[in-house]
């Protein structure tokens, strides 16, 4: 039996991100809303990757027209169905609206979101069914395996990728072709090929996206690297956390097996090439690539110092080569369209594109893949669409957890590898994370210091103990007690971690710390010499009151405090009893008539005993 | 000291058959201890001793090695888990938006801190670092289901409801 004709395909994203608002319950409803109307053999549901816009999620996208609809619900589907499969009209109140001008934007090329950006590692994702590697040939996949195998020697291969430019997009930027070089020069057999996917940054999830949205791509480009440094096999090291990654490279390896385009004797050919999965186990520092081969390998994921590399002495200590899901993902394209078409897209010393995972206080959140050489200006403004809430801007952190905060100044720097270094900042593998005037620089700082020191595996003593001294000053001066001095101590054991730490998980710990310091030093300050929180979020450093001179007695916060801490009856002027305040600010978003201050460094006087409303007097 | 005391009296009618029918599988396998792990705490909930025992037999890996692995991976628990598990993502994109507003909200209902069971055995508390789902932030994971945009009153209240 043919598969029908079919006159409209509607794209459904049922990433992760999607899939948790709801994607499913979708899918379910338009199957059954499309059996029962009849035009199941017309029009044809696709569950793609990540289509990026996910604060929208779950998004829809209807060819051939391309109509973009946001937020859809299982409710909303026999409309859909009725009006856009049937009548061809638009549902009007599903369009993405533009939150400034409120116009509506029906049709996805349109969409301000996607106007400055450029996919080309991401082009198959959100476009085509990942678990389908028909799809996949169809968008031409498995060419350039094809190309590579049938007219380049290995050293063309290396060469094409050398010249393309192409840097490593882990986050170091080192030239992934000179790498591939380096492991098919090493002597020694077998060979490794391993992908590095244990993407544990916080606020980074560009690899689990890619590998949900397009596993076949990062296949692809692992057997042309297989091929080009003398490998047979290949490990995919990928985080327990991301269940759909795994099942859909699980899924790829068996169809891309079946089809003969892994496995052995690829394309016919003498060259083999098996994939494996590894699932990691939860360990930040196994993102570190010696530490990554030890897990593997069934160890804890302790890094050892280098040299030897991995391209010499890697997993089994045999030669290795490893890159990020990214770098691989870009090669097959590289192959396929030459070095010279991607050495011209992006910047001069950074080609290509750069996918970032956009968070934050920003108004669209989602996953995003533009140009190298970009402003950070772009990215926020044009693509994110501003801060949410009309708040003011305060900073952008890139790079994860051992990048660095830029400010306001540094907004109209250009987007690539070499330029965020010398702002202090890393481009990391990727995450971009906003935040507002609300959000304590200080206490930022020390988030991620708190991550980066419950990560530090221990090895070494800069980065085990370095690390839990700064978290010690920084937590003084999160709670009010710091001291002037402890700000050059941090700058001082931030200078002996950088230089002695065994890998860069220990050398790039203070990086989040010395670019708040450079940029925002004024607010350690505060916190110091004042006992301000500026950003009135340093919980030690911030009281909630109830405003004495605006209650109405009504009760609401004292029957949403999480801890009953509020005192008051009907129509009294509610007290707040500081001793067990969480400070959890949920009486300031409840309170009817705005009458909860939250203040830091001022005191504010209220009645010590119940009294009715309107009778405080000072 | 791998396990208390209250668990050993418990362990010692492990049914270890699971376990070692897995452990046919692996029998070839070169490094898959952390697959071996993971397997077996898909079975048992958590890591007993007697399967730790039992799988240092039959790999040949010393138990310090198997204690060194489960203590480093962030994955394993050699304690039981509760009847349900609440995993609060405190990601950076969480983070800013209000997670650890919503620890201290439930660690003060449960009466226990994150890392814990409650006394009852009802829930388990862990505060995790990203799920990657950043577009909800703030998000938590109550018994593998994700649930976005949380508040401090929000996240009491669902896990309150679960008996």
């Amino acid at each position: 039996m043919s598969e029908p004709i079919y006159r409209a395909d509607v794209l459904v994203c049922a990433g992760t991100s999607c899939e948790s608002s709801g994607a499913r319950s979708v899918l379910a409803a338009l199957t059954e809303e499309l059996a029962k109307t009849g035009l199941d053999q017309e029009v044809r549901i696709i569950e793609t990757g990540c289509r990026g816009f996910c604060s929208m999620g779950p998004v829809m996208i209807i060819y051939p027209e391309g109509v973009f609809y946001c937020q859809v619900k299982a409710d909303d589907v026999p409309e859909i169905v009725e009006e856009t499969l049937l009548k061809g009209r638009i549902v009007q109140r599903l369009v993405f609206t533009e939150t400034e001008s409120q116009m509506t934007v029906p049709y996805y090329e349109d969409i301000p979101f996607y106007q400055k950006q450029q996919r080309v590692t991401l082009h198959n994702c959100g476009v085509i069914d990942p678990t389908n590697i028909d799809e996949y040939i169809a968008r031409g996949g498995y060419e350039a395996l094809g190309k590579a195998l049938g007219e380049m020697s290995p050293q063309q291969v290396i060469d094409e990728v050398k010249t393309s430019g192409l840097r490593g997009r882990g986050g170091a930027g080192f030239l992934t072709g000179l790498k591939w070089e380096f492991t098919a020069k090493a002597a020694g057999n077998p060979k490794y090929v391993v992908c590095n996917a244990d993407e544990g940054d916080p606020g980074a999830f560009m690899d689990r996206s890619l590998i949900e949205g397009d596993p076949h791509t990062l296949l692809e480009g692992m057997a042309i690297c297989g091929y080009a440094v003398g490998a047979s096999d290949g490990y995919v090291y990928c985080r327990a956390e991301y269940p759909l990654a795994i099942k859909h490279l699980k899924i790829a390896i068996e169809q891309a097996e079946a089809y003969g385009l892994l496995g052995d004797n690829v394309f016919g050919t003498d060259f083999s090439f098996h994939v494996h999965i590894k699932e990691g186990a939860g360990a930040f520092v196994c993102g570190e690539e010696t530490a990554l081969l030890a897990s593997i390998e069934g160890r804890r994921g302790e890094p050892r110092p280098r040299p030897p590399f991995p391209a010499v002495s890697g997993l089994w200590a045999k030669p290795t080569n490893l890159n990020n899901v990214k770098s691989y993902a870009n090669v097959p394209q590289i192959i396929l369209r030459g070095a010279e078409w991607f050495s011209k897209i992006g910047a001069e010393r950074s080609p290509g594109t750069a996918i970032f995972a956009l968070t934050g206080k920003v108004l669209h959140t989602g996953l995003i893949e533009v140009p190298m050489g970009i402003t950070l200006r772009e990215i926020i403004y044009d693509i994110g669409g501003g801060v949410e809430g009309g708040k003011k801007f305060k900073a952008v952190q890139t790079g994860g957890p051992l990048g660095g905060c830029l400010p306001e100044e540094q907004l109209d720097l250009k987007v690539d590898f070499d330029s965020l270094r010398q702002a202090g900042a890393v481009m990391g593998s990727g995450g971009m994370i906003v935040v507002d005037e609300d959000t304590c620089m200080v206490e930022f700082s020390k988030y991620f210091l708190t991550f980066a020191t419950a990560e530090s595996c221990g090895k070494c003593v800069p980065c085990r103990m370095g690390g839990r001294r700064m978290l010690e000053l920084l937590t003084k001066i999160t709670e009010g007690k710091g001291t002037l001095e402890d700000i050059d101590e941090i700058d001082s054991i931030a200078a002996g971690m950088a230089a002695g730490s065994l890998c860069s998980l220990g050398q790039l710990t203070p990086g989040p710390i010395l670019s708040t310091l450079r940029y925002f030093r004024d607010e350690f300050v505060a916190h110091v010499t004042e006992g301000r929180c500026p950003a009135k979020q340093c919980t030690a450093l911030v009281q909630y009151y109830v405003n004495p001179e605006t209650c109405k007695g009504c009760g609401i916060c004292a029957r949403n405090c999480p801890v009953n801490v509020i005192e008051g009856g009907r129509r009294q002027i509610h007290i707040i009893n500081q001793d067990g305040c969480i400070k959890c600010g949920t009486c300031l978003e409840v309170c009817p008539f705005d009458s909860i201050l939250k203040v830091s460094g001022e005191t504010v006087e209220v009645p010590t005993e119940l009294i009715p409303i309107g009778t405080w007097a000072k | 000291m791998l396990v208390d005391q209250g668990n050993k009296v418990a362990e010692q009618e492990l049914d270890l058959a699971p376990l070692d029918e897995m452990l046919d599988e692996f029998a070839e396998e070169h490094g898959a201890l952390i697959p071996i792990m993971q397997r077996t705490q898909g079975i048992y909930g958590y890591l007993p001793q007697a399967a730790l025992r039992r799988i240092s037999e039959r790999t040949g890996a010393p138990l310090s090695q198997l204690y060194g692995v489960a203590t480093f991976y962030a994955q394993f628990s050699l304690k039981p888990k509760g009847r349900h598990t609440v995993d609060l993502c405190d990601g950076t994109a969480c983070h800013v938006r209000g997670m650890p507003q919503i620890v201290t909200a439930l660690e003060n209902d449960l009466g226990v801190k994150a890392g814990d069971t409650t006394e009852d055995g009802r829930v388990t508390l862990q505060v995790v670092f990203c799920l990657g789902s950043c577009a909800l932030a703030p998000v938590a994971v109550i018994d593998g289901q994700i649930v976005g945009r949380l508040s401090p009153q929000k996240a009491v209240q669902l896990v309150r409801k679960l008996d």
